[in-house]
């Protein structure tokens, strides 16, 4: 099978460490780019929501660590299948690097969510569909950061985190579509919708480069991660065969 | 069959009863996983001496304020049924008639729902002021050109 051939071409942690090492310095650099110039664009050249005000800046880092937080978590449950079903060596070692980075987006996305919740809507938090699945996502990652390493013997950490991804990632359609299934303090989706954006493209723009952005900028800590964890790995085996030695 | 086949649709298999079951766990919680009533659901089904959420527009002409010079008395409708309210305190910037609002309170006996906290609600409409006065110029008092306001 070709798939599964390509599949294994890159399941290599020696040739994963030489792509990764040639990747990380454009990741950097685009990252540097895209966020320089995004939050000019955000909180400089952008204007004024009609009915928002400056207020709506913030939505600038809240969208885009929303956006994340359920693609950090898809990709997590999709390496965690690809783990369990094809024993592909980098996929729980991807989901242990990229967990800590999405728990991260989840809480940004909480945090300014709350700081814009208080001025427009005039409460900092409520029990709605949308705020309530988000919190669950937090701590999906934290649960599935906390099983990981709580078995002496690291593949069986990694099998019941695995699982727990699977399970947990039926939370993600309820995310998205909370504000359509239900009805929610949270106004329903601006970008992702069928008939269009409901947000002007001055807006638009500088929204699209600050998620390219973060994309890029998580894409380089993931690999920056996965490489100090096959790093700890190497030191784990070096030491459990120098014990046999003595 | 494959070990990997078989991995996989066991994988598969979970995935699906995993799935069926929250769709039918959240179906079946419904009425608890809305936030807010609208006038009608409250009309139709009183709740009695209970806290609850009502949510709907401020209807256009109903702001008042109260001679106590702190409360203000005004209508949520869902444009069949409204409700009329009245609440002491600071209501937040997007509060206007015609907004989108949720209250938190009681309905009271003589029909007026005592709200004890006032929500704003916005859509999910982002645009300049420059444009919408445009739009508004144009005969488009939503602001909003079927979805988009490009």
């Amino acid at each position: 099978m070709t798939t599964a051939a390509s599949f294994h071409r890159f399941a290599n942690p020696a040739r994963f460490q030489r792509i990764g090492d040639l990747l990380l310095p454009w990741l950097f650099g685009a990252t540097a780019l895209l966020l320089g110039v995004g939050l000019w664009l955000a909180l400089v050249v952008s204007p004024p929501d009609y009915q928002q005000g400056d207020t709506v800046r913030i939505m600038y880092v809240h969208v885009p660590a929303a956006w994340m937080s359920l693609f950090v978590y898809t990709s997590m449950a999709v390496s965690a299948a690809v783990g369990l079903v094809w024993k592909h060596p980098l996929a729980e070692v991807y989901a242990k690097a990229a967990a800590p980075v999405g728990a991260g987006f989840t809480a940004l996305c909480l945090a300014t969510g709350s700081l814009w919740g208080e001025p427009m809507w005039g409460t900092w938090w409520q029990w709605d569909a949308r705020m309530t699945s988000v919190l669950v996502l937090f701590f999906l990652y934290l649960g599935f950061i906390a099983l990981v390493d709580a078995f002496d013997e690291p593949a069986r950490g990694a099998k019941a985190g695995a699982i727990l991804l699977i399970v947990g990632v039926v939370n993600v359609p309820i995310i998205k579509f909370s504000v359509d299934w239900w009805n929610t303090l949270h106004q329903p989706a601006s970008v992702f919708r069928l008939d269009g954006p409901t947000i002007h493209s001055s807006m638009l723009w500088p929204l699209g480069l600050m998620a390219v952005g973060f994309t890029t900028w998580f894409a380089a800590v993931a690999i920056v991660r996965m490489k100090a964890e096959l790093a700890e790995r190497r030191i784990r085996a070096i030491r459990i065969a120098q014990i046999g030695r003595e | 069959m494959t070990r990997k086949k078989r991995r996989l649709y066991v994988l598969v298999l979970c995935l699906l009863g995993i799935g069926t079951g929250s769709a039918l766990t959240l179906t079946a919680l419904e009425d608890n996983l809305a936030f807010f009533q609208s006038p009608t659901d409250i009309l139709e089904k009183p709740a009695g001496d209970r806290n609850l959420r009502l949510g709907g527009l401020v209807e256009a002409d109903s702001v008042e304020r109260l001679p106590d010079g702190a409360s203000i008395r005004f209508r949520i409708t869902d444009t069949k049924n409204a409700v009329a309210v009245v609440y002491t305190g600071i209501v937040p910037d997007l509060f206007r008639e015609g907004q989108g609002v949720v209250a938190e309170g009681r309905l009271g006996a003589d029909g007026v729902f005592a709200a004890r906290e006032i929500m704003a609600k916005h859509d999910e409409t982002y645009m300049p002021p420059e444009v919408k006065q445009a739009l508004e110029r144009a005969g488009h008092p939503g602001g909003v050109v079927g979805g988009t306001t490009r």
